[in-house]
């Protein structure tokens, strides 16, 4: 019994329009069943709650790079030399594979704060192992990134994304800071 | 051939009862001992056998291991070092199960690419072999999932790198990744459910295998000699013939199998996954396990992300094509003289793709194994070209050579064939 028979045919019954209605239930019906199957794979209430970490710069001395954890993922918190700002700075956007200019991925140039998940297949880019380009070499695929967290060679598509982050004071960050409220302030998480 | 002069007569009253009420002796009689079966199977027909021997000790050294494992972030790794350490015969139980995926890889290896080599995929085998391809992916699928449950650094990063092909379907990719991972990244909730979907898969390759060994029975198998079997003349009975050698070779196979699990239980697997997982640091050199390395190693040879992932599964995907990208009528390649080295080159040339998929991410220059001898050439480029030509093998290649070559004569029936290969051999087999 298709569509078409129905249609056309001087046949049609009552029993015709319940057996597509039936059917066409039955079909929103599995539907409707099936989504809490999907969605529960989804994260978390827990998971989604938007986490935020407090970093205190002092420690770093230009040229360090560390590692912290911010949403179960790593983040690279990077003084910079000055020599690795020019590099960024200088560099024309057309050698480019994702163009974006230093200034629009930094707050303030002497701190470079990136999410450290490579681009290709989320590897944690290496720290000792710089790259081409004086920043950082992917392990895994060999994604070289330059002083700005950019992709510059390698099979990686995007450069090293920027997480949201706000600057409390001159040496503390907080990390994953949507546009936040004026109140929310760093007494709070002093 | 499936419709052979088998014939099962019940001889007690029980048996007469059951055989009225739920045929099963009727059916074990028919498709596992009376089953005709081409006289000239060699030993290379004897995977088939030892697979299923596999699953059944994956399945049952597997569920053992989960009455001692947990699938918790901060416990997995613990609760494995306890198996190894503290479990009654726990080292022997999980040295089974890991070294028995290895061992599952070669034996289903081997099984593959001898039906490639005499042509078993070809008409009216097509179905056959499309769902070996389809128990061959869920293998793959479940022998991930596996890797990761140790929660070592190389699962952690294998579980991160996998699940992140995903991530280069356009537009929707990061949120099917987060779907897959419950999360921001791999994390606890993505460890749960990558141990609930590796208790399931192997009961679903289970259920695949039964379809397997169905469209292998309807047909009847294939042979060396790659003909139809013509008459009773040509087969023998499963039972005794087949059993006993299928028996000899697993025993053998058994062995080898020990040979890792009690003198080099951890030469196939990767010293980094004796660390716990750290999401903060990857190892500076992350493979997969050995039988995914030719496929890293497409992947790993474009420079772009959503085409390296789909060649890669290309890679898996163009054997299901086989069947109708193969243009010659002639089933072994005993008779096919021009595609016979094509298949060894490419059986080379996917030893040299997993050679290359072992090695670092730099583009240093190529050195031949145990000598140290420095090749010209970059690996990237010689992955590219193996890249390239392992296409091209199947979508140039090989319907060209069917069209164009000139097979040797086939033989009129089997059992003549055999019979001609005993007179003709028996004088040197007297003399050795």
């Amino acid at each position: 019994m298709t569509l078409a028979h129905t249609v056309d045919n001087a046949n049609v019954t009552r029993r015709d329009f319940l057996y597509v209605a039936s059917a066409g239930m039955a079909a929103v019906g599995g539907a409707l069943a099936l989504w809490p199957f999907i969605d529960q794979m989804n994260p978390a209430a827990d998971t989604l709650a938007l986490k935020e970490v407090e970093f205190d710069l002092t420690p770093l001395v230009p040229g360090q790079i560390v590692t912290i954890e911010w949403q179960k993922k790593p983040v690279f918190v990077r003084r910079r030399t000055p020599e690795e700002i020019k590099a960024a700075e200088d560099t024309p956007l057309a050698d480019l594979k994702d163009p974006q200019t230093d200034q629009s991925r930094v707050q303030k140039p002497e701190w470079l704060i990136l999410v450290a998940t490579c681009t290709h297949l989320g590897c944690v880019p290496s720290k000792e192992i710089k790259g081409d380009y004086g920043g950082w070499l992917c392990p895994c695929h060999g994604s070289h990134y330059d002083t700005s967290g950019r992709i510059r060679k390698g099979p990686a598509p995007k450069n090293l994304a920027v997480p949201p982050y706000e600057f409390l004071s001159d040496t503390k960050v907080l990390i994953g800071a949507e546009p936040k409220p004026a109140a929310h302030n760093a007494a709070e998480h002093g | 051939m499936s419709h052979g002069n088998y014939s099962y007569t019940p001889t007690n009253a029980l048996t007469k009862w059951l055989d009225a009420r739920l045929p099963i002796v009727r059916f074990v009689d028919e498709h596992l001992m009376q089953f005709p079966t081409p006289k000239n199977l060699n030993y290379w027909y004897t995977f088939g056998g030892i697979l299923a021997f596999m699953l059944v000790v994956q399945i049952i050294s597997g569920v053992v291991l989960a009455m001692h494992y947990v699938p918790h972030e901060t416990l997995a790794f613990d609760s494995v070092e306890r198996i190894m350490r503290d479990v009654n015969y726990g080292w022997l139980l999980r040295y089974v199960h890991a070294n028995g995926a290895s061992m599952f890889f070669i034996a289903v290896y081997l099984h593959i690419f001898r039906a490639y080599y005499y042509g078993s995929y070809k008409a009216p085998r097509e179905v056959l072999w499309i769902l070996g391809i389809i128990i061959y992916l869920l293998m793959m699928a479940t022998g991930f999932l596996g890797y990761t449950l140790p929660w070592g650094q190389m699962s952690f990063w294998g579980a991160t790198v996998i699940t992140n092909f995903f991530s280069a379907i356009p537009f929707v990719g990061e949120s099917i990744t987060q779907w897959l991972w419950g999360s921001f990244a791999v994390d606890n909730s993505t460890l749960q459910r990558f141990f609930s979907l590796h208790y399931l898969l192997p009961f679903v390759i289970a259920g695949v295998v039964v379809l397997h060994i169905w469209a292998l029975h309807v047909p009847g198998n294939n042979n060396p000699l790659g003909i139809d079997v013509k008459g009773p003349a040509d087969t023998v009975a499963f039972h005794p013939y087949y059993t006993t050698k299928d028996g000899f070779a697993l025993v053998v196979f058994v062995l080898f199998f020990s040979l890792f699990v009690f003198f080099m239980p951890n030469m196939l697997g990767h010293t980094d996954n004796y660390v716990p997982a750290n999401r903060l640091v990857t190892p500076a050199h992350i493979v997969p396990e050995w039988y995914y390395l030719p496929l890293y190693a497409v992947l790993r040879s474009v420079p772009d992300k959503l085409a390296g992932v789909l060649l890669m599964f290309g890679a898996i995907f163009v054997w299901a094509l086989l069947p109708w990208l193969d243009t010659s009528k002639v089933r072994s390649n005993k008779f096919r003289p021009i595609y016979r080295q094509f298949y060894w080159i490419l059986m080379a040339v996917i030893l040299i793709l997993g050679y290359l998929g072992a090695q670092t991410a730099d583009d240093s220059n190529v050195v031949i194994p145990w000598t140290g001898v420095e090749l010209p050439i970059g690996k990237l480029l010689l992955s590219q070209i193996c890249t390239v030509y392992y296409f091209l093998h199947f979508f140039l290649i090989t319907p060209a050579i069917g069209l164009w070559e000139t097979p040797d004569p086939l033989p009129e029936s089997i059992s003549k064939a055999v019979l001609a290969k005993k007179s003709g051999s028996s004088a040197p087999a007297a003399a050795a």
